[in-house]
């Protein structure tokens, strides 16, 4: 025991002596919430839009002044002409374009009938979309209201609710990715690299030689990195609690609980890398390319699994990312227990069985 | 000049004598470029609704039957009851229920307007919110065809002359330039060779010099006559000269397998990709001059470059970020170039067009570089 803690003492020095990558650790996360929580959204918020208005008329002039006004909306630039489109488009400076055809307003008076394009720049496809629903609604509500005011015309009005999120802030989708991340970098890349490091350096022979057993040695090595990542999950939760106001719905015990289950597993896969790997460079690069990458891509962390082609997919299912993020997802938003993720638990407990049983196999005591 | 010759070939014999690298050339982008680009995809496929038809009317049935018409919605259950569907939700496996009332009929006949009640599951907000966007569309579609029909048309007062015309209509037509299927693998391909090009000029540039720190060998070198811009310029030019043959190697394979546009010039791509490069490997150097081990250059880089990346509107444009990240982000090299790639790639712009990027990125470059030089010294402190 006595050795155990003298380790683990070693191991902290180690860790703390190095401000820099102090810094960074706890700086990580923090950047993370506040990069998905205010940066990453899909919220459209100002549409450069180019304007080719072949009739100029009150219609039309109402139909750009609610664009504008809807606050999506601004109008960059009037064009006269199908050519200067192009160049619109080239430079960038609008991402669409509302083109009304001659004798707008005429048309949908005489003949209740007329034609608008509505024409984007779809090298960003997805913000293309977006925006052309948006502008279509806008166009559309201006017709509707023009047509209910004149004949009080029947309505749908859908009524909608947001579970869960009903402000739908990003954010909320991303608090269990980034708490499986930075739970990743700390359990296994940190680990990983720093057992590395020792054998680089000779200092791990020097361990094994000597009279401590190897788990005392990997228990030691592995101890302050269970607190690090510990206090980072305090620190994720607590944060999103006050500065996105997301609160954890379901229990906080069970919720630290899966977190100590998959900082294990993560523990355990770090080991194993460490085993394989002779220097800090293979290391990084293994649990870069195995590790990180899947559980930033293939773990429904920022893209929803059930988009994926089917062989990803696949992939997905042997990713532990995967089940950690949904189990979070139901304790910490819908508040859901147990009951609700008992089979992923036992996923997570069944993974962690079987690699701390090979991790401690391969873990070698000799060169 | 010779010098910095024999250091090149220093450079490039370590480089290759490395197993390691081969793979990381060759393999890595194409893994990249698969998996990222297939898994990246915000193309929305399936959202499994359930709907609780209470009024089982001819009105509802229709206004259902749009829904299962609509290519985006899977409709796996009708349920009857509306706490049925709300535990279906509760246990994640339902995205969006969709509620319509017993009089939803009636309604529209007496009262012309009916409400329909969409819950979502929101906790992917993007998700959600382009989900709304679909119902609410789809119920537009469905009110338009009924005003069309006539079916639920309360009989306007009489005598005002002009009120019983026929609804004003409004044919809205989209065209989708530059990728008119919106294929979100021509938006991703670029994105992803930004991170190669980031990836291979930061770390391995950066990792590379830590490493002679770490090992002590950089210390021979410093007592050695050679002058600093000559060591600097032995390290940076393989792993750009490196950067550039990912990218072309990356751009093959975006080209072959996955068919993107190449619309532009595509000197003009490696001409920016060059000055990008100066940049980014300027950032490499300093991160290296102010850490010790490669433990810590590697945090340090992973940090820069995670915000950096995330920033540049690799998955969602710039548009929708907040005011203040969008000014931020003129201090962040990767947007600049991320705009670049893409503009030049999909929709052929030309220098002139890019005027202000290339610019911008002059001037980066030439000041990251230069601050990078004069922190990195010979001396040990």
């Amino acid at each position: 025991m006595k050795t155990y803690l003298s380790l683990v003492k070693k191991e902290f020095h180690h860790i703390l002596r190095d401000k820099r990558t102090m810094l960074i650790l706890f700086g990580i996360p923090v950047a993370l919430m506040l990069l998905f929580g205010f940066v990453i959204t899909n919220e459209i918020k100002t549409i450069g839009i180019a304007v080719l208005d072949q009739s100029n008329d009150y219609t039309t002039n109402q139909i750009v002044d609610r664009l504008e006004s809807s606050c999506y909306f601004v109008v960059k630039q009037r064009i006269s002409n199908y050519g200067q489109l192009e160049s619109v488009f080239k430079s960038g400076a609008a991402k669409l374009a509302i083109v009304f055809e001659q004798q707008f307003d005429y048309n949908l008076q005489r003949n209740r009938k007329a034609n608008v394009q509505i024409i984007a720049d779809a090298s960003d496809a997805n913000f293309a979309n977006l925006s052309v629903s948006y502008a279509t609604a806008v166009i559309r509500g201006y017709i509707n209201d023009k047509n209910v005011q004149k004949s009080g015309m029947l309505q749908i009005v859908p009524e909608v609710r947001m579970a869960y999120n009903p402000e739908l802030k990003g954010v909320y989708f991303f608090v269990p990715g980034i708490m499986a991340l930075i739970l990743m970098l700390i359990s296994a890349l940190m680990t990983s690299v720093s057992i590395v490091r020792e054998k680089e350096y000779g200092s791990m022979d020097v361990l094994l030689v000597s009279p401590v057993r190897p788990v005392e040695i990997l228990l030691g090595k592995v101890t302050p990195y269970i607190l690090l990542s510990f206090i980072n999950a305090f620190v994720i939760v607590v944060l999103g609690w006050s500065v996105f106001g997301l609160p954890v719905a379901g229990s906080l015990f069970l919720l630290f609980f899966e977190c100590f289950l998959f900082i294990s597993l993560a523990l355990s896969l770090g080991i194993l890398i460490s085993t394989i790997a002779d220097s800090q460079m293979v290391a990084m690069f293994v649990s870069a390319v195995g590790l990180m990458l899947p559980t930033i891509l293939l773990s429904g962390f920022i893209f929803p699994i059930e988009n994926m082609p089917l062989i990803l997919q696949w992939f997905c299912n042997i990713m532990p990312p995967k089940y950690f993020i949904i189990i979070l997802k139901h304790i910490m938003l819908m508040g859901n227990g147990l009951k609700e993720v008992w089979k992923e638990t036992l996923i997570l407990l069944s993974m962690n069985l079987f690699f701390i049983l090979l991790a401690i196999k391969k873990f070698k005591i000799r060169r | 000049m010779r010098i910095i010759l024999i250091f090149l070939k220093k450079e490039f014999a370590q480089i290759f004598r490395n197993k390691m690298m081969l793979p990381i050339i060759f393999v890595i982008p194409l893994v990249q470029l698969l998996i990222l680009v297939n898994a990246a995809t915000m193309e929305m496929k399936s959202i499994r609704m359930v709907i609780v038809d209470n009024d089982l009317s001819m009105a509802s049935r229709r206004l259902a039957s749009h829904f299962l018409a609509s290519k985006f919605f899977v409709i796996d259950n009708y349920m009857s009851s509306a706490i049925q569907a709300q535990q279906l939700m509760q246990d994640g496996k339902a995205d969006v229920v969709l509620c319509i009332n017993r009089d939803f009929e009636k309604q529209l006949l007496n009262e012309s307007s009916a409400k329909v009640q969409a819950t979502f599951n929101a906790i992917n907000g993007m998700v959600a919110g382009i989900a709304s966007s679909y119902i609410q569309a789809i119920m537009a579609d469905y009110q338009a065809e009924l005003i069309q029909s006539g079916r639920y048309n309360r009989p306007v007062s009489i005598g005002v002359a002009g009120t019983n015309v026929a609804p004003a209509q409004l044919n809205i037509q989209h065209r989708f330039w530059y990728n008119p299927e919106l294929n979100y693998k021509c938006f991703m391909v670029p994105g992803v060779l930004v991170v190669l090009v980031t990836l291979v000029g930061m770390f391995l540039a950066g990792l590379n010099l830590v490493r002679e720190k770490e090992i002590g060998t950089i210390e021979q070198i410093n007592v050695t006559p050679v002058k600093k811009y000559q060591f600097i310029a032995g390290k940076l030019i393989p792993f750009w000269i490196l950067a550039l043959i990912e990218l072309g190697v990356g751009l093959t394979i975006g080209k072959l397998i996955f068919d993107i546009p190449i619309e532009g010039s595509l000197f003009l791509l490696f001409a920016i990709a060059a000055i990008y490069l100066v940049i980014v490997l300027s950032i490499g150097l300093f991160v290296a001059t102010i850490t010790e081990t490669q433990q810590q250059a590697m945090f340090i880089m992973f940090f820069v470059m995670i915000i950096c990346i995330m920033m540049s509107g690799i998955f969602t444009s710039v548009e929708t970020m907040p005011n203040w990240a969008q000014m931020v982000n003129h201090l962040n090299p990767a947007y600049y170039f991320m705009r670049v790639i893409r503009m030049i790639l999909l929709k052929g712009s030309g220098f002139k067009d890019l005027l202000f990027e290339i610019s911008c990125m002059g001037i980066y470059a030439v000041a990251m570089l230069t601050l990078a030089v004069r922190k990195y010294k010979k001396a040990v402190a």
